[in-house]
């Protein structure tokens, strides 16, 4: 077992806490059948991989890969990035990562580059990222939460102690809120990842059962040029049904 | 956050993503820091392929760092007969890893935006109008 990193340090009233989600990926992507997998995908004579986290809220998935890159890539010499909307999960992240770095063995640690307040993998040059990992607000909620009001949750100091309330409230419903099936913001992330991926790409991205899980993956194997999406992790079993599942997405 | 970090971003305006201006972005007011870091010439090594040696170039101009070689280093170049690392090597881990942008701007070549870092954390959120 792969030492969970260190959160102590991050504000849960605007950042997402670690929860079952989050270390379902942890335990997904460090299982002999996924390593086996990410091994054989990056060997060690190739150029190094570029590593990925979207909405990384306090950083517990990032800093995992990143200071467990040896274990779980095969190699250390990997770039590892993140991005959130939210700005505190953004630095929260900068110092979870930095931290479990620090705490590592250090020839088994990545090479952190940074993260980045913005929308998905916006920022990013086209057909460059190697593994993407997405834990997605995945609620089913009436509608999404504005998440182009920018300045009204960043990281200021000039609000009065009630709008800072209601800005921490919306930051976490950032975090859940999915919209309508509590998939619109997951859709939009598919839809750009046959742009955002390289030839050798591939996605960890996490659905719940109300995201209808069995129609995600049909859907990505209709996308042309022969993509592959295969469910790699479940937990919290009700009635037959998963309650939480993570779907690898390639491109054999 | 790290210099090597601008070899991966570009504008995220739609419009600007596919074209050749947008890359790389160009730093206005950076105050750099520098954080001393452990070497591993491997890293090093294995990104060079992926490396866009012309848009590093430009940037070490435009941030007044010293100037890279015209022709990114060959594999030979990055270590000695005894397998130790060379200076080119060591430059281009001082430049990439241990160079940081702490603060400024970050401004596309194309459409001029202007993005804000703050605290090492640049800030790619676009008003409504933009995205
Ligand atoms: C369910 S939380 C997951 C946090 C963390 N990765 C974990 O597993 O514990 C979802 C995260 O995605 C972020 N997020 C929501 N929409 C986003 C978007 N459009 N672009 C980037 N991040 C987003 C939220 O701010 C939040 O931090
Ligand atoms: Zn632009």
């Amino acid at each position: 077992m792969l030492p969970t990193p260190s959160t102590s340090h991050v504000n849960y009233n605007r950042v997402y806490e670690p929860a079952e989600d989050s270390y379902l990926l942890l335990d997904t992507l460090s299982a002999s059948s996924e390593t086996t997998f990410l091994h054989a995908r990056f060997p060690p004579i190739t150029s190094s991989p570029l590593v990925l986290e979207v909405g990384t809220g306090s950083g517990v998935v990032l800093a995992f890969l990143a200071a467990n890159a040896q274990r779980i890539f095969g190699r250390s010499d990997v770039a590892t990035i993140g991005t959130d909307v939210n700005d505190f999960a953004c630095k929260a992240t900068r110092d979870t990562v930095n931290l479990a770095i620090t705490e590592s063995d250090d020839d088994h640690a990545s090479l952190f580059c940074g993260t980045i307040n913005g929308d998905l993998a916006s920022a990013l040059k086209p057909q460059i990222i190697d593994v993407l990992v997405f834990n997605p607000p995945y609620v089913p909620t009436e509608s999404l939460p504005n998440g182009t009001n920018h300045h009204d949750f960043a990281d200021r100091d000039d609000f009065a102690s009630d709008e800072a309330f209601e800005r921490d409230s919306h930051l976490l419903a950032l975090s859940y809120a999915g919209g309508i099936d509590g998939i619109e913001t997951t859709n939009r992330l598919l839809e750009q990842l046959p742009e955002a991926l390289s030839e050798r790409g591939v996605a960890y991205i996490l659905l719940c059962a109300q995201n209808r899980p069995e129609a995600v993956k049909e859907r990505i194997r209709s996308w042309p040029a022969g993509w592959s999406a295969v469910t790699v992790g479940s937990s919290g079993k009700q009635a037959g049904w998963e309650r939480l599942s993570i779907l690898r997405i390639w491109r054999p | 956050m790290k210099l090597l970090t601008l070899n991966f971003l570009t504008c995220a305006r739609k419009t600007c993503k596919s074209t050749a201006a947008a890359f790389p972005l160009h730093p206005k007011e950076a105050e750099l820091e520098q954080v001393e870091m452990d070497m591993n010439p491997l890293f090093i090594t294995n990104m060079l392929p992926r490396l866009e040696w012309e848009a590093m170039k430009t940037l070490t101009t435009e941030l007044g760092l010293p100037n890279l070689p015209a022709e990114p280093p060959s594999a030979e170049e990055l270590a000695d007969e005894s397998g130790e690392p060379t200076q080119t090597l060591k430059d281009l881990h001082t430049l990439l890893m241990e160079t940081s942008i702490a603060s400024g701007k970050l401004v596309c070549g194309n459409c001029e935006h202007e993005y804000a870092v703050k605290e090492g954390i640049a800030n790619f959120l676009l008003p409504s109008h933009m995205v």
